[in-house]
């Protein structure tokens, strides 16, 4: 008592604390997601779509970019790009297409989850259309082709020669709100 | 200032209610702390028997005795009732009993939530128990949980493990305040903070660690609650989500966790060492910073635990300096322990055995885990027995043998009878040797490349392995001899007086033997 705070303002300021660090748990989920972004650790890309602010084409460099596909446990779809690299300029717009397969016979949805390896360059390797950013639904036996395309920024560090854009696909089927899904199969 | 208040009403009973009602509905500290010990001391056998599971299972090579999955089972409620229902509780039913007597309190500040929060954790460990016999099994994802396999691939129990936790951290969550309010408002008049014995200060620094990452580990095992019921995707990346996220927020527990298992054993060696070398405590005022020290860097080295998950170079790097920069304080205080023991007159009883060896094998501990902090040396030892090795060297040597010192030393205060010296010292000698010969070996094995957590190994690696069986069989029957020497040191033996140590200080020495049901009731001055 000397302190001339009572038990009960210690206590409450006590438990104010306890409150404060619960909520600072949670916090951490989107200082986790900037950091990521801020830093391209983690092998993080951009989650929408980026804006070409048309920048020069370096060509006095080239950049070596691999596509990998895998598929997530219990993930039945045939799914994979067209080619398995092709060597760009740093500031150039190119393309891939992905090929995804549904040989089930019911309506599934699919999201495919990008990484880039190394990770240092993740932060430089931009994406204006990726089917990443959206939900993908296919029909019973449907096939589609998926494209992506990307900028790798001219700033991108000397030391990088290679990058690998790699996409997991996971089977959302479940998760995914009923409506969206009895909304396919009345079709 | 209920608890004085409270006091004055009860002016005509001063002994304990009678009846079994009297452990329900106790509001006393010791009462309440010599409960939170023998709850903790059943948690250390039902533990100590999964560990005895495990290390029959891996006495020989080859399946034998458990199928795979009760093998994961054991290894992962061995180490959850070790750390939530062994040493911990032990060390608060330390504080509920000490720290009132050594700051001249007459109880702890909140003596109902006291109440509360003790019978909070039979709830809760009945509920993480009683997993095992559910369908599907209890928690088989190792101790730290890392989602997915404790989401996505979790036996159905998890639910109920999650809630344990809940609880359990609840119930650390008000004992921590308790013991804050209890250090801050109710010392003795003249007993200043600089004034505290070292076990309040370390349990002081150690309650504000708890009150900073419980919560984060109830908010971790929530969003892993509304993964599993809910369909959120924290740590699922099919919805966005991020596994090793988990691993973050988990280790931004994890760690500071480490130091509230150690920090009080910290405290309790600091009061035992000075007694038994007869020489005040060499460096008080180092030891208080030293501990606040190594409190405020467990917060910024979480990540040595995840060197392999792929981080940068130069979080690799931060996470590497600032785990190695712990070792700086921590010497400070291995250097203080010994310079109190340099020179003095000492004798070697039990409590003093038990802290000298937490000393040494503490310290080498300490050294396995700067072996670990280089982050490149790391890739190698991840996931080995390197790895258990030297959490089992801190654990065992340091926050176990800390609470049987502890337990030693304070015995003749709380029964009244000195405990049968030759019969300690046999527990205390077995009990060395036993550990020594579980744990060593396993440095060399985890080395070699030998994977934890799994109930099978390698040919080669049988030899080391069964010498680490004997030595933790040996250690766990001795823990019955404990328990035997504890319960006729109640029964009876040689009355202790007020201070049976020449050399110890304190309040607490300066109330009779047994302490009474009530002390302090007058504060008592301190010069």
């Amino acid at each position: 008592m000397r302190e001339g705070m009572s038990t009960k303002s210690l206590v409450g300021r006590l438990v104010l604390l306890v409150a404060g660090m619960f909520g600072f748990g949670f916090l951490l989920v989107p200082i986790y997601d900037v950091m990521c972004d801020a830093f391209g650790i983690n092998g993080k890309t951009n989650r929408s779509a980026y804006e070409d602010t048309g920048q020069t084409v370096d060509e006095s460099r080239s950049v070596r970019v691999q596509f990998l596909s895998t598929n997530a446990q219990g993930m039945v779809w045939s799914f994979g790009p067209q080619g398995n690299e092709l060597v760009m300029h740093p500031g150039e717009t190119r393309e891939m297409i992905f090929t995804a397969h549904n040989p089930t016979d019911r309506p599934m949805v699919a999201q495919a989850v990008p990484s880039v390896s190394p990770s240092k360059a993740a932060a430089y390797f931009h994406k204006t259309e990726c089917f990443c950013f959206t939900q993908q639904t296919l029909q019973a036996g449907e096939t589609v082709e998926m494209p992506v395309r990307f900028i790798v920024d001219p700033e991108l560090p000397q030391e990088v020669h290679r990058l690998t854009l790699s996409y997991t696909l996971f089977d959302i089927t479940d998760r995914m709100a009923g409506p969206e899904v009895a909304a396919v199969h009345s079709n | 200032m209920s608890a004085v208040i409270d006091h004055h009403h009860a002016d005509h009973a001063h002994g304990p209610a009678k009846g079994p009602m009297r452990w329900v509905l106790t509001t006393n500290h010791k009462d309440i702390g010599s409960m939170y010990l023998w709850f903790s001391f059943a948690m250390f056998l039902l533990g100590g028997t999964m560990a005895m599971v495990i290390r029959a299972e891996l006495f020989q090579p080859g399946l034998q005795l458990v199928v795979p999955e009760f093998f994961n089972q054991m290894t992962t409620m061995h180490g959850l009732i070790m750390v939530f229902g062994a040493v911990m509780p032990a060390f608060v039913g330390l504080a509920n009993w000490m720290i009132p007597m050594m700051i001249g309190a007459p109880d702890m500040a909140l003596p109902r939530m006291n109440n509360f929060s003790f019978w909070l954790l039979p709830a809760a460990f009945g509920l993480l128990v009683s997993t095992l016999f559910m369908e599907g099994g209890g928690p088989n994802f190792g101790w730290t949980f890392y989602a997915p396999l404790s989401t996505t691939y979790a036996p159905p129990s998890v639910t109920f493990f999650i809630f344990a936790i809940h609880l359990a951290g609840i119930s650390s969550i008000m004992g921590a305040i308790n013991i804050i309010a209890t250090i801050i408002n109710l010392r003795a008049p003249g007993m200043t903070l600089m004034k505290m014995p070292l076990f309040v200060w370390t349990w002081l620094i150690t309650a504000f660690l708890l009150i900073a990452v419980m919560p984060v580990l109830a908010g971790v095992v929530t969003m892993m609650l509304m993964d599993i019921n809910f369909g959120t995707s924290f740590f699922s990346a099919a919805g966005g989500g991020d596994p090793v996220m988990f691993q973050h927020i988990f280790w931004f527990f994890g760690h500071p966790e480490v130091y509230i298992m150690i920090l009080p054993a910290f405290g309790a060696v600091s009061q035992i060492i000075p007694a038994f070398a007869r020489k005040p405590l060499f460096g008080y005022t180092s030891m208080v910073y030293a501990t606040a020290a190594i409190a405020f860097l467990s917060f910024v080295v979480w990540a040595h635990h995840m060197f392999t998950v792929g981080i940068p170079l130069t979080g690799e790097l931060f996470f590497m300096y600032a785990t190695l920069l712990i070792a700086v304080p921590t010497g400070v205080k291995v250097f203080n322990w010994v310079s109190t023991m340099f020179r003095g007159s000492l004798t070697f009883e039990a409590p003093m055995l038990f802290a000298i060896a937490f000393v040494i094998l503490f310290t080498i501990g300490g050294f396995s885990g700067l072996m670990l902090a280089i982050a490149p040396a790391d890739f190698q030892y991840h996931d080995t027995y390197f790895v258990v090795a030297h959490f089992h060297y801190v654990l065992v040597p340091g926050a176990i043998f800390g609470i049987f010192a502890s337990a030693y030393y304070w015995l003749p205060k709380w029964t009244g009878h000195m405990y049968d010296e030759v019969l300690a010292k046999t527990h205390f000698w077995m009990s060395f040797i036993g550990m020594n010969l579980a744990f060593f070996p396993m440095h060399f094995i985890g080395l070699a490349g030998m994977p934890r957590r799994i109930p099978d190994y390698n040919m080669m690696f049988a030899n080391f392995n069964m010498v680490s069986s004997i030595g933790a069989f040996m250690f766990g029957a001795t823990q019955l001899l404990f328990l035997f020497i504890v319960i006729k040191c109640i029964k009876g033996g040689p009355k202790a007086a007020a201070k049976p140590w020449d050399g110890a200080e304190g309040l607490e020495w300066t109330v009779a033997s047994p302490a009474p049901y009530h002390t302090f009731s007058t504060p008592p001055e301190v010069k």
